[in-house]
């Protein structure tokens, strides 16, 4: 094998500075692509697949959801098809389940297991989604993590914590942030952020002009 | 999504199994031979354990949304109405009535 994979195959990676997960990583990549099982431009679709995916397309589903009533009603009936509606491909998820915030209820989603996450909606999920420490704490503490981000609640406010240990795919449909009568979908997209669709915070709230 | 079978119906209280299997497992220790209720049921899907391996998965297994209260796991409460909801196998299930 050579000193790096440029020559082989147009990337630039001297193999001494890789870690052992990334060293063999390459080189199951390196003898799937020799053997024919995969070629390297199925590797570079896959790679452009995955990152087209982002919480743009989340932000897409909430703002339309708090502008349009029934599309609301049809995102929570039936996610896969009201995304579908929207020009966003989730048939990647096997299930797909939108969990609604009220003034009452938040909700949040953890993957204690490993990382499951709906990346078909939000792309890859964040570093500290992936943790141990948020994996340990969400389900123990969820308060305590929400406090982190910024979100402390009273105590009448319910909060539930989901743990995607099977098929299922969760999102956050956070509420409307408050003085955002009139607001097109383009301006409240930009209050949706990821971390409001797991759940750890609120979405943004309006910054009067 | 919606499965007419299955053992269970939501407001049900069961108990997670407290076993040790080897193999690809998708219930979690923490919840392992504690009761909750059944809060949805998500219908049938095939089995992880078994995916897990490259084998089919079949028969399908019914999946529960099943809800514990704070005291149950944790001994120690958070908000008084919290909750925690899991994703749960049939097989992993026992009745509580």
């Amino acid at each position: 094998m050579s000193e790096t994979s440029a020559d082989a195959h147009g990337h630039e990676h001297p193999k001494h500075e890789l870690s052992h997960c990334a060293k063999r990583i390459y080189a199951i990549r390196d003898l799937l692509v020799e053997k024919g099982v995969i070629s390297e431009k199925d590797i570079q679709c896959q790679i452009d697949y995955q990152e087209a995916r982002s919480p743009a397309n989340g932000a897409k589903l909430v703002a339309r959801a708090w502008v349009d009533p029934a599309f609301k009603a049809r995102f929570i009936a039936d996610p896969k098809a009201a995304c579908a509606e929207m020009g966003i491909d989730a048939t990647a998820l096997n299930e797909f389940v939108v969990l609604e915030n009220t003034n009452q209820l938040r909700h949040m989603v953890v993957c204690t297991l490993c990382s499951c996450y709906p990346r078909p909606i939000l792309g890859r999920p964040p570093d500290w989604y992936k943790s141990l420490n948020y994996r340990q704490r969400s389900v123990s503490d969820p308060r305590g993590v929400m406090r982190e981000f910024g979100l402390e609640l009273p105590d009448d406010v319910e909060v539930r914590i989901h743990d995607s240990t099977a098929d299922i795919r969760y999102l956050v449909l956070p509420l409307r942030p408050e003085g955002t009568e009139g607001w097109s979908e383009t301006e409240l997209a930009k209050l949706v952020t990821r971390d409001s669709m797991i759940g750890v915070m609120d979405a943004l709230p309006a910054i009067p002009d | 999504m919606n499965s007419a079978a299955g053992r269970f119906k939501p407001g049900d209280r069961v108990k997670v199994k407290f076993e040790d299997r080897t193999g690809h497992i998708r219930t979690p220790w923490y919840i392992r031979g504690k009761i909750g209720w059944i809060e949805r049921v998500y219908g049938d899907f095939r089995n992880p354990e078994q995916l897990a391996y490259g084998l089919d998965g079949l028969p399908k297994r019914t999946l529960y949304l099943v809800g514990f209260d704070y005291g149950e796991l944790w001994g120690k409460p958070a908000g008084p109405k919290d909750k925690i909801l899991v994703d749960i196998y049939e097989h992993w299930l026992d009745s509580d009535a």
